[in-house]
């Protein structure tokens, strides 16, 4: 199939950016949509043009790399995928599609498709893991069992892969999906209750140290979430972070 | 040519590790604050040993090319773990699991090396438990069990098929903390390009920011590579886009050996390739191997009217369909190891089986599976006289709970829905059990350089058994490196911080800008990704799975020919100082066009198949094993270290004796 492109295209942090028009030609619909780029960046080489910069890596949809923003859905019209996912067969011939990066405050653009989501990484510094060292001697795994329900609903929060659709979704640009996925994955194993109550405080305080919006159950960032994390994160991260407020001194 | 020195210590097999961690020097705790320890590559290796030595006082700099160490490609891991806990009471120890790697191994592995994984392998699954890693579990709490290839007992430990992402987290985790704490300087978007050398020890690193383009030296008392392995050669592979030699090509060049380059594993289960504009290759966990079973059509009148489209594979009945696992390894079926499973499929696709357009795939199928389980559930369940649809729905029930992801994966790229219709498959590389040569305590032949993970070359001989990499990734980072480096840091107490106002930091830098200048003004008229998939093409056609002397020879001349073609005429745009994503690849490329003939080399010297390498010329003409690989241990039985000397062609070989004391040396059979 024939399509045409209209890609956002920014020099760097402090170019104004706008969108740039690439028809493509010849495109198989078995195609991956990151191949598609590839394509065109190939023929953009070999015409001297700077080719378009976009965030990829495992293209298997479990790294979190890429995050482009297609046709005003972020990760583009299918769900329960990455943009590495998309597959060429969603469109059809004559398309124009609009690409755009993962937009937020706290998502500064870097070069075209590529954004800067290291406070995604201060986050998870604030509070996003278990305090237990490497020892070589903690208690034997099956000394605790967990309630295979509970596990089963860490598990699904923990299945985050931390790209940024959620942000770029909401329309107040909320970090809350990402960090109750994370809040939650802890909150419901014995391993994370000990410090539950400082983690929601401190990870909470980040997120909004970071500029990201607050959450007004619209529920979009489920919808569009690569994963399906589910918004009850959301909703355990508020009990949690009630529950610490009461705790507090 | 000279033999190698392992440093394997003294005394029983059982006993190595331990009195060998008795011996060892350490470093006391406020010593260790005086001390620089640089980490290159964020996986399960190169996290895991960040988040220990700064657990443990080292001020650790770590660096991923990645915007966040998070999406190492060890996140792509699906299967599961292994670990010798025997939770299941079926038989496993720490022997059972060491001598299953051996053989696993196709006996071209070292055997300390070896059993110290599997006796390290149980504390893992303690440590990521205690990390909040959540683990599949049963209906009482705890944690459940599934098989791999190559074993007879249920030792891997799994999250759905996202296993490697889990444990991947929790090193994040774990690195997180010491990032708050200051402990560790993450370098995210950073590329190393360079080992310093300062007077024979390793002492710092030359590395690009990727976003502004800008050379930076950075020093440290020891430098640890956990940069993963070179699948990439091949262009196409299970490995991420960015995946890459470079770190382990640098260190090599500055002396660091290069071992086994060609024991590489093609993973059998990976969806097939659909075009020409493919830009990676996809894996379906070997875990599927528990309840897929793998079959090609009898009769070469099905395989055409399935590649015409007149027939669906559905329409085959048990009679009409070659189980050829099953048929030919009773034994072990489905669950034989990878590079038997590959062999065997392209052993049918050869001989004109294949189910697909182009002949290169063999179909894995559930339906068996979701039957079983479907009347196990009616049982459960009290529904005495289940319909047919009953069972389907409750079997598939099921296996959408333990492969789930997977399958949701199948359907988005291939559009076919594999609970209704079998997925096609074919074997593509996946792993690289060849690396950097380590010695027991993990230390390259650059004094001070480290090489951890996917690395280096020492626990998995020549084929890899599934969920060991990530078994490996752990035990080097969490429980091995961290004690060993130690020793070698004890004589740096008193050396204070490296300067890199040196000499040696001037010629590196200056070197890897010549490098990244010459590129951009290379001006040439082809594209990068154009000479990589030349490269990947011979390395497939005659370095892949089956190989011989004529198509080595030819792939080493090739392999010249496009590099020097390469440097002549290849095209990158933009500038050095900015984010530019070609010159990364041109760099990378670069590094895979000399390895690719090493490795092809390498493969030429070994003239007996073994594990995942196969010479056609190596082969059992007779008896039970008839067409079998044939190994040699008389000629053979010894890891190749190869020393940089400019050229590949000239690459010298260092030879390490393997001595099996503790297992047996035999012919392997899955039979």
């Amino acid at each position: 199939m024939n399509l045409t492109l209209q890609i956002w295209r920014q020099n760097g942090p402090n170019d104004a950016g706008r969108m740039v028009e690439y028809k493509v030609s010849d495109i198989s619909e078995h195609m991956s949509f990151l191949e598609m780029m590839d394509v065109l960046n190939e023929e953009l080489v070999a015409k001297g043009d700077d080719p378009v910069a976009f965030d990829h890596d495992c293209r298997e949809g479990i790294c979190g790399m890429c995050s482009m923003f297609i046709n005003g859905e972020a990760h583009g019209p299918d769900r329960g995928v990455t943009t590495c996912q998309l597959h060429m067969r969603m469109f059809n011939d004559g398309d124009t599609i609009y690409i755009e990066p993962f937009r937020a405050k706290a998502f500064p653009v870097i070069k075209d498709l590529i954004v800067d989501r290291s406070s995604f990484d201060r986050i998870q510094h604030a509070g996003g893991y278990v305090s237990v060292n490497t020892s070589g001697n903690t208690q034997d795994a099956n000394s605790l069992p967990v309630p295979k329900a509970d596990a089963d609903k860490a598990f699904d929060a923990a299945t985050c892969i931390g790209c940024g659709a959620c942000v770029a979704t909401c329309k107040n640009s909320s970090a809350m999906l990402f960090v109750g996925a994370k809040v939650s994955q802890y909150a419901l194993l014995p391993q994370g209750k000990v410090e539950a109550v400082e983690r929601v405080k401190n990870m909470v305080h980040q997120m909004d140290l970071e500029g990201f919006g607050n959450c007004t159950n619209t529920g979009a960032c489920e919808i569009e979430c690569p994963k399906g994390i589910s918004l009850s994160n959301i909703a355990r991260m508020n009990r949690e972070f009630f529950v610490s407020a009461l705790a507090g001194e | 040519m000279s033999t190698l020195d392992a440093k394997i210590p003294e005394g029983p097999i059982d006993k190595k590790w331990t009195n060998h961690k008795n011996k060892i020097n350490l470093v006391n705790p406020a010593n260790k604050r005086l001390i620089d320890v640089i980490v290159v590559g964020t996986g399960l290796a190169g996290g895991s040993a960040a988040a220990t030595l700064a657990e443990l006082g080292y001020n650790v700099k770590a660096f991923a090319y990645q915007d966040s160490p998070r999406r190492a490609h060890s996140i792509a891991a699906q299967g599961g773990i292994n670990a010798a806990k025997n939770y299941q009471g079926d038989g496993d120890s720490t022997y059972r699991l060491f001598y299953d790697t051996v053989k696993g191994g196709d006996y071209r592995s070292r055997e300390a090396n070896v059993y110290r994984l599997a006796e390290v392998s149980a504390n893992i699954i303690d440590q990521c438990v205690a990390q909040g890693v959540p683990f599949a579990r049963d209906y009482g709490g705890l944690l459940d069990n599934r098989s791999f290839g190559g074993v007879l007992v249920s030792r891997t430990f799994y999250a759905k098929g996202q296993t490697g992402q889990q444990l991947l987290l929790g090193a994040y985790s774990a690195m997180n903390r010491q990032i708050a704490r200051g402990k560790i300087k993450m370098y995210n978007r950073h590329e190393m390009l360079d080992v310093v050398v300062v007077d024979g020890k390793a002492r710092g690193i030359i590395a690009r920011n990727l976003v502004t383009g800008e050379i930076e030296r950075h020093s440290a008392h020891a430098v640890v590579i956990a940069s993963g392995g070179y699948g990439n050669v091949y262009f196409l592979s299970t490995n991420a886009m960015g995946s890459n030699a470079s770190a382990a090509w640098k260190i090599h060049k500055k002396g660091a050996y290069f071992a086994n380059p060609c024991y590489t594993q093609i993973h059998p289960t990976c969806i097939p390739r659909s075009g020409d504009y493919q830009s990676k290759l996809t894996l379906m966990s070997e875990s599927l191997r528990n309840d897929g079973r793998i079959w090609v059509p009898k009769n070469m009148d099905d395989v055409l009217a399935i590649r015409e489209g007149r027939k669906k594979p559905t329409d085959l009945s048990e009679e009409e369909r070659d189980y050829y696992l099953e048929r030919r390894y009773p034994a072990f079926g489905n669950l034989v190891p990878r590079d038997v499973a590959s062999r065997a499929a392209k052993e049918r696709c050869d001989a004109g089986y294949g189910v697909n357009e182009t002949g290169e795939a063999v179909y894995l199928d559930f339906k068996s599976a979701i039957e079983r389980y479907g009347k196990e559930q009616a049982q459960i369940h009290g529904i005495s006289n289940p319909s047919k649809e009953q069972i389907l729905e409750m079997g598939e029930k099921v296996v959408e709970n333990k492969y789930g992801n997977l399958f949701q994966m199948y359907e988005k790229i291939v559009d076919e829905n594999p609970y209704k219709t079998p997925m096609k498959i074919y074997p593509a590389t996946h792993y690289t059990m060849g690396g950097i040569w380590v010695d027991y305590n993990l230390m390259t032949t650059i004094p001070g350089c480290y090489a951890i993970g996917e690395a280096n070359f020492s626990d998995h001989g020549a084929n890899r058994l599934g969920a060991s990499a990530l078994m490996q990734g752990l035990a080097d980072g969490y429980f091995v490196l961290p004690y060993t480096i130690g020793d070698y840091l004890s004589h740096d107490i008193r050396t204070g911080a490296i300067p890199t106002n040196t000499p040696e930091f001037d010629e590196a830098e200056k070197a890897v800008k010549d490098r990244i200048n010459f590129f951009i003004n290379n001006n040439g008229t082809k594209t990068v990704d154009h000479f990589h998939k030349r490269l990947g093409k011979v390395m497939w056609d005659k370095v892949g799975m089956a190989r011989n002397a004529q198509g080595l020879n030819e792939a080493m001349a090739e392999i010249k020919a496009i590099r020097e073609e390469f440097w002549k005429d290849v095209k990158v745009p933009g500038k050095a100082d900015e984010l530019n994503p070609e010159l990364e690849k041109a760099g990378r490329v670069a590094d895979f066009l000399e390895l690719g003939e090493l490795f092809a080399r390498d493969a030429l010297q070994r003239e007996e198949s073994c594990g995942g390498h196969f010479r056609e010329e190596s082969v059992e003409l007779d008896g039970e094993q008839k067409g079998e690989a044939k190994r040699n241990d008389t000629d053979f039985a010894f890891v190749a270290a190869w020393e940089y000397k400019g050229e590949p062609a000239d690459a010298v070989l260092h030879k390490e004796n393997l001595e099996f004391k503790d297992i047996e040396l035999k012919q392997r059979s899955y039979k």
